[in-house]
């Protein structure tokens, strides 16, 4: 063992990453290995294998921020050794979080007098945040139950058939029945009057949606703020609304000022944003703001007491790195208003240069809507050769992730590809994107048809029982396809 | 309004930072300012104003690593764009992630087949692992009743009152009762047959710490282990336990290889370690292992389908970043099983090089033991003039942060000093840490008690003496005790 021993001394001292005999073995992947590797050698590895992971600016999957500035990337690394729940010791990053709930309360015309503090927290993203506010809207409607003498082990929640896995999981994870309001052909959100009236005395809230994941669309809170007011006059149930302005948040504000979905509609009582969309900060943070006090139940909030100072916390996650609180607030005074509504405005004019120069290759049609979050939703015209996976696919090999999804229930035969506009998604980028679809179009147009559907081409010239026969074999086809495409909802 | 603008362009283009307005003008603190700032300045007036956030390394209260190998820094930045959840578009990322449950599996004995692949997943710490794991046992217990026709609406969950406040949060918001083992004067861990005399039908699991947060001790999850079979084989109910090894799961295997607390033991089924803490990564990564398949009901587990590759999740955060994981990955393959040894024993000998000097001082008794996590929880022999919580100000101004803390009942009345040695507390900085506690104690020494009521001037005192009884008296300085002590509520500890 002392030969081996000598050995490594010479490589460490002497020899190159790539001359040494640590790229020469083949790393261990289910056990951690007996000795130890010069930290040179462990960088260059990882490195070099991570060159395969999608280059993140690329993806136009994720609304999720992929580019910030580098003084912000400095203040990222110097604060990445900071644990964010160390409150005490780090007053001054515990006071930024702080700041930064305040501004983005204001920024939701929260009815805060003027010297009062906003009620909000900040999270690791919206799942969080989502899981914060349902379980507080839980709690109340539990205590009310309680407090009428009802039965309160039954309780539910109305939201779209459109909405982002993590309600699922919220209504999973703490045991509250999901009613969703299912979509149809042409309407992809959620319909206010079908919430409304799936509501009933166990509804802990209704939760809208301000730019829906599959195609930006903002839901009509406004409508449905005034359809429940009129339900709850009726009932004497008090169902308010929660805003998942995961997207939203940071876009109606700027884009959209005479938008009414926030606080300034009565029966919401709590919005979430994720800071690491629109927010424009590296993934990673979230915010849930409440209306006011009594929308967040005492019994909820934990009392930490270090070194004498009291701080409330009302999070799921403890430890946590305080970088993206930090690059939040680096972001808000950093840009401020303006700054931020030039660049929503920016990524506007990206997505029309996008979609009309998709319109004028005459064969897609534009799913989403102008007004919204900033990206393009488009299937094809004709998907009887080729469908919108195949493109996904070919659009890969020039380097952009485009993913294309189906639709949910009651929508399924519909399949988007969409492409979400970043910040850092310029006008360049979105032309050659344009040029690189045709391309794909032209290769595909060349290619024999995949789908089984170009059977039912034919099927007019077959005798009737093939017909029929031929039709279930393809619906039971088409049916598996679309089932093992199933869960596709989990979109973030 | 022209005129502003080029004004402003001017100060852009020409005056430096310091020099320009931005610093003159006051910041908005709760709304959004109407302008943007120069970047310049913004990076300033953020740098400067987290000057006065404590130095991370000199925080001496957590456990969580605050210093990383440049190579590793250079890997976390590179990363921080990447949404981690993008599994399909970063399937390398995803791999690693793979990688290192597998191998933090394998370190904790799950009795795992040669190709058979291990049930866990990153978290953002140990919090999140814990609601999983707790999760999973709630369900299981669920179905369990269901299939024998029995309630199932009062679950319970056994810990002891040392726990991390984040078992409160589990129990309080997934609606489990909390049941907690009293500690008492000299013993600070869960004791495992009175936890398991609390066991009944209702129960889910109990959890069993590997390291607890207060004074580092390890408890006895074998006991526990051996004392939960023999009841269980009497009553026929399958209670399990979930270790809490935040802090201990990357420590036992290390320096107490010997010490069975994992899966080696039959009951255990489910294990949540902190990367953050001795993993030695940055803050914001955990890991929840299931023992096997059979432990994590199918039922929580969510599918998700981008672009045909079906990827299992099972987490209660979705968009987070990248870094941490990629960097416990590399820690895990730089230091090996011989790197993390190596770390761990030189924490250990800090430690002891730490309690040996304040033994010496003579003034303190060490509550931690030698055994567990690396850290040095000590007492003041005589509170009598000054107590704990005025060394822990009094050692601020040195630059350390040393928290005190009371523990949770029955010990209330002991206070302690818990100074946490991490992989970068040399040996250096230990003898040091010595040395500035005895000033602090020489310091204390001179200065008049903090803790009798105000003195008055003699004449004073002498008349207003005679004004009292000496019931009002005693009563007026019970009182004055009592607020003091109930104003440092301290159980809220990472």
């Amino acid at each position: 063992m002392v030969l081996s021993h000598g050995v490594s001394g010479s490589d460490d001292s002497v020899h190159s990453t790539f001359a040494s005999r640590y790229v020469r073995t083949s790393l261990p992947r289910f056990r951690m290995p007996e000795q130890s590797i010069p930290k040179e050698a462990a960088y260059q590895i990882i490195n070099d294998e991570l060159m395969l992971d999608g280059n993140p600016r690329l993806n136009l999957a994720s609304f999720v921020t992929t580019w910030m500035e580098p003084e912000c990337d400095k203040l990222i690394q110097a604060s990445v050794n900071k644990n964010y729940v160390d409150m005490d010791e780090y007053p001054v990053t515990t006071e930024l979080q702080n700041r930064c709930v305040n501004m983005i309360a204001h920024l939701f015309n929260a009815p805060l007098g003027d010297s009062e503090t906003a009620v909000g927290v900040g999270t690791v993203g919206s799942s969080e945040a989502i899981m914060l506010a349902g379980l507080a809207f839980k709690r109340r409607w539990q205590n009310k139950m309680k407090a009428a003498g009802k039965p309160c082990d039954k309780p539910n929640i109305v939201t779209g058939a459109n909405v982002q896995v993590c309600w699922e999981k919220f209504a999973r994870y703490f045991e509250v029945e999901l009613k969703e309001v299912k979509l149809s052909d042409g309407y992809y959100v959620m319909d206010p009057a079908k919430a409304v009236d799936l509501v009933d005395e166990n509804t802990i809230c209704v939760a809208a949606i301000l730019g829906s994941t599959l195609n930006g669309e903002f839901e009509d809170v406004k409508l449905l703020n005034d359809l429940l007011a009129e339900k709850n006059a009726k009932t004497g149930w008090d169902t308010a609304i929660h805003v998942d302005a995961a997207s939203g948040g940071f876009i109606a504000p700027f884009l959209y000022p005479e938008l009414e979905w926030d606080f300034r509609l009565p029966l919401v009582k709590s919005i979430n944003v994720s800071g690491h969309k629109y927010g424009l900060v590296y993934a990673g943070i979230g915010w849930c703001i409440w209306r006011s006090k009594e929308d967040l139940p005492e019994e909820l909030i934990f009392h930490i007491n270090y070194l004498g100072a009291d701080q409330p916390t009302f999070t799921l996650n403890f430890s946590k790195g305080s970088s993206q609180v930090i690059a939040q607030y680096y972001q808000l005074i950093r840009l401020g208003f303006e700054g931020y509504k030039n660049i929503m405005e920016n990524c506007q004019e990206n997505a029309m240069v996008l979609k009309r120069g998709l319109e004028k290759t005459g064969r897609f049609n534009i799913v989403s809507k102008d007004n919204g979050v900033p990206l393009v939703a488009f299937s094809l015209k004709d998907s009887s050769r080729h469908n919108e996976f195949e493109i996904s696919d070919f659009l890969r090999r020039f380097g952009w992730i485009v993913p294309a999804y189906t639709m949910p229930p009651d929508a399924q035969h519909v399949t988007v590809l969409r492409v979400v506009i970043r910040e850092d998604f310029s006008r360049t980028l979105a032309e050659r994107l344009v040029l690189d679809i045709e391309k794909v179009m032209h290769e595909l147009d060349a290619l024999p048809a995949r789908v089984a559907n170009g059977d039912s081409a034919t099927a007019a010239a077959a005798a009737s029982e093939r017909e029929m026969a031929k039709q279930r074999e393809v619906i039971s086809l088409w049916k598996r396809a679309v089932l093992a495409k199933k869960k596709t909802n989990g979109v973030c």
